[in-house]
């Protein structure tokens, strides 16, 4: 008798592994190596990388293409100020915390915009976001419309010393983005995660094999808003400035987010990886040029749409037959009988 | 004189071939008819020569034309006009709008609202009704009548009988002979044998995207029909 | 309180909301698209008005004669030569390059013109008044309005009483059907995309006359438009209308509040509405 097994990992899956642990182990080290202009462009690249993989998770694998994820990136940041400042909560705690906020705010959201489907959601998410970024401008408490600081108090509990808050600062985006794309692994590897391929081929056809299309999104939806949440509040720990209009930014938080995972390649786990570099790399070339980047992000992502939707990652991956992340199945043969 | 000559017409659905070297010859103001099992390629025979589906440009040939690369809209110009399998009247358009729509190529003959009406007389009753509220049997009539309406020199029609009742596609088939009057040149494509027989001069038999058996309806051989249709 | 003022011209900014959706509404029901760069098309119609203002020395809506063909051709090559590869894609195409057109024109104006917040001038017209039966109602939001009845009226005659308007419905139904009749699919879509950027122009011009714009401005007009035609119903044009108008009438009532909650309450009344009645009120088309 031949016997099958069930495997993941591939043998460039195992490598590639190797070789993150390698990079993250560097990257842990930057701090003796590099300076802290690295130290914040390497914690700017984690959180935008955080934010592409939550938003490929929610576009790519579950089909809702969200124009409205900078509602709980601001939501984030605004419950870290808040709990901080109202409640003498610890600031790594309120981290912490603005991940359920942002959930339970979440739920709320999905139950009027889950009843649009496709471009109507997207715009639907957008709506929402416009919604809590102008009733927050209107909220005293908040702020209002010049926003919130964290003070010195705030800020000298995270470390006594500036060295050392920076130190933190920076070792807490790696905790965070390794967190992220961890959730969003572990979420693909397990049986939500064939759900949700098999809704994304075919919505009629998993229904019939009992997968639950709904409760399956709504709970990408939630886990996507509380991951977003807790980047949020990071993003504006950073920071130590929040206000309406930064919080909520649609472009410096969805338009970057999308075109990384647009042109890295939309549905990989592989795909955000390159398009942050390539966003990164654009950005610093094309620094004196105003918002030029911009356009030609926009250029090279509208052309990834019309030819190659797999996106960059995508073409490799298919001609080199290439998965470095190990979250398909395959068979393979017991050795013996 | 030839109308319509396939030659080696191959088709394809992405990376599966459904038609295999189909060749076929219609003279103008012939009928003939295609008949076959399920998934025997009729249809696609029919969307290749009506442009629905690409093919090679050489493998279709209209009046001597090549015409295999020319898109759906630029054929009926030509002079081919098809009667889609299931009707496919649009739910948004009156009876009266569908068979208008008809005429949209612009293409002038005798066949004209009115001409229509006296054809499919139950259709003028009903010319203000949404198209969806006819009955199976009026929808088809309403079809053929849509296709008439650009003056077609080659009529195709796909399955005129799937759906109906016995009485209601012999009332159809009766009128078809008003059609071939003007000249037209029918194809019928059908899965009812004895009713397309009856109504052509000469058939093919298709199996698995090919032609298997090609012959005169009159002197035709129940037997070598039943081997070709279903392959044995 | 003025109640029945601001309730007047609550009504009269529905049809500057209206002529807003009604590019989008044509779009969605002719080819099943939802053009996320609709607001920002509305905002480049205004820059071409600009420009033209300051070339030739003509008066705002006298402009339109350039900015109505201008934006006519860009609708026509933006559909022919890119939405169209869009359409047999799936969902993301469409929607994901729609936006990056929307983030790509939004720049370029960036670019070209800065962000100064400009404003279109037409004269007597923006505070002349006329007394309705007593009531002073701006002359300027009442032409604005009637612009839009005119606009639907036009459209609906378009639709139901020409052979183009039985091809746009035809298509709609089934697209591959109408090529058997003749139509040229992809000549037909950007017809429609044309015939919107008409609107679309209109929409811009009136509205930079009333308000300022800037680069940036483009994103809440199609907010607007969204919610207009959610309101409405999705299929219907006069749904728009009077979908425009609710939403009109919110704004109006959060901004006799308090000038800061014109916005917002547009946007509750919106949500509302989404949450208690999905469809809107005159749903007509199945998505």
């Amino acid at each position: 008798m031949i016997g099958y097994r069930v495997e993941r990992a591939t043998r460039e899956s195992r490598w590639f592994a190797a070789f993150l642990l390698l990079c993250l182990a560097a990257l842990a080290a930057l701090p003796y190596w590099g300076g802290p202009g690295a130290m914040r462009l390497v914690s700017e690249m984690a959180y935008y990388l955080a934010l592409a993989q939550l938003w490929n998770l929610l576009a790519g694998y579950a089909g809702l293409v969200s124009v409205g994820q900078q509602a709980y990136v601001g939501i984030g940041g605004y419950a870290l100020f808040y709990l901080t400042s109202e409640f003498g909560v610890h600031p790594l705690v309120a981290l912490a915390l603005a991940g359920p906020i942002a959930a339970a705010i979440s739920l709320l959201v999905a139950l009027a915009v889950f009843r649009l489907r496709g471009a109507y959601f997207a715009v639907g998410t957008w709506v929402f976001a416009e919604t809590f970024q102008l009733g927050v401008s209107l909220i005293q408490p908040l702020g209002a419309g010049s926003g919130l600081s964290l003070t010195p108090a705030i800020v000298r509990e995270i470390a006594p010393d500036r060295a050392g808050r920076e130190l933190i600062v920076y070792w807490l985006s790696l905790v965070i983005v390794v967190f992220v794309c961890a959730v969003v692994y572990l979420t693909l590897r397990s049986r939500h995660g064939l759900a949700l391929t098999a809704i994304r081929d075919s919505e009629p056809g998993s229904a019939s094999l009992g997968v639950d299309n709904f409760r399956t999104k709504l709970m990408i939806y939630v886990v996507t808003a509380a991951c977003t949440g807790v980047v949020g509040a990071f993003i504006f720990l950073e920071k130590l400035r929040i206000s309406p209009e930064a919080g909520f930014s649609v472009n410096d938080w969805t338009v970057v987010v999308i075109f990384i995972v647009v042109i890295g390649g939309i549905g990989t786990l592989e795909g955000p990886f390159i398009g942050l570099l390539i966003y990164f790399g654009l950005r610093e070339l094309l620094a004196d040029y105003g918002s030029w980047y911009l356009i030609l992000l926009g250029v090279v992502a509208v052309a990834i749409m019309l030819t190659a939707q797999e996106g960059l990652w995508g073409l490799v991956a298919r001609r080199f037959n290439l998965h470095l992340f190990s979250v398909r199945r395959h068979l393979t043969r017991l050795p013996g009988g | 004189m030839t109308l319509l000559r396939t030659r080696g017409l191959r088709a394809f659905y992405g990376d599966f071939q459904a038609l295999f070297d189909v060749d076929v010859a219609v003279a103008e103001g012939e009928t003939i008819a295609v008949i076959g099992a399920n998934g025997a390629g009729k249809t696609t025979f029919l969307r290749a020569v009506a442009g629905v589906l690409p093919c090679g440009a050489e493998m279709v040939e209209f009046d001597g034309r090549p015409i295999g690369a020319l898109a759906a809209h630029e054929i009926v110009r030509l002079g081919i006009a098809m009667v889609p399998e299931g009707r496919k009247l649009f739910p948004s358009l009156t009876v009266e709008e569908n068979l208008l729509l008809g005429a949209y190529c612009g293409r002038s003959g005798a066949w004209t609202l009115a001409r229509v009406y006296e054809l499919f007389p139950m259709l003028a009753e009903r010319r203000a009704l949404p198209a969806t509220a006819l009955s199976g049997g009026q929808q088809q009539m309403a079809a053929i009548g849509r296709a008439l309406m650009s003056n077609p020199r080659l009529l195709l029609c796909d399955e005129l009988s799937l759906g109906l009742a016995p009485v209601v596609i012999r009332d159809i088939y009766a009128r078809l002979g008003a059609i071939t009057g003007e000249g037209t040149t029918l194809v019928i494509v059908e899965q009812d044998i004895n009713r397309a027989l009856a109504a052509s001069a000469r058939f093919y038999c298709f199996q698995e995207g090919r032609v298997a058996l090609a012959a005169d309806c009159r002197d035709f051989d129940r037997q070598a029909i039943a081997s070709a249709y279903f392959g044995l | 309180m003025d109640w029945l003022n601001i309730l007047i011209q609550g009504a009269l900014l529905g049809g500057l909301y209206a002529l807003f959706a009604i590019g989008l509404s044509l779009s969605f029901g002719i080819m099943r698209l939802v053009n996320i760069a609709h607001g920002d098309l509305i905002v480049l119609s205004a820059y071409i008005a600009l420009v033209t203002i300051n070339a030739t020395g003509l008066g705002a809506i006298a402009s339109l004669v350039v900015v109505v063909p201008a934006m006519c051709a860009v609708g026509y090559a933006l559909q022919r030569g890119l939405l169209n590869l869009t359409l047999s894609g799936g969902l993301l195409p469409p929607l994901l390059v729609t936006f990056g057109i929307s983030v790509i024109i939004e720049n370029v104006l960036l670019e070209l013109f800065g962000a100064d917040i400009q404003r279109l001038h037409a004269g007597t017209i923006e505070t002349a008044s006329l007394q309705l039966g007593g009531i002073a109602v701006g002359a300027y939001p009442l032409v604005v309005f009637a612009t839009a009845v005119a606009a639907i009226a036009g459209l609906q005659i378009l639709f139901y009483r020409t052979a183009l308007g039985r091809a746009f419905r035809a298509t709609s139904d089934d697209a591959e059907t109408a090529e058997l009749m003749g139509i040229d699919n992809r000549h037909l879509y950007a017809v429609a995309m044309a015939i919107a950027m008409i609107f679309t122009a209109l929409a811009g011009v009136l509205m930079a006359i009333r308000t300022t714009f800037d680069p940036a401005a483009g994103p809440i007009r199609l907010i607007f438009a969204f919610e207009a035609v959610i309101i409405g119903g999705l299929g219907s044009l006069w749904g728009t209308l009077l979908g425009g108008m609710v939403l009109g009438l919110a704004q109006a009532v959060g901004a006799a509040l308090s000038p800061t909650w014109q916005i917002l309450a547009g946007h509750i009344a919106f949500l509302i509405i989404l949450v208690l009645r999905p469809s809107g009120f005159f749903p007509r088309t199945r998505d």
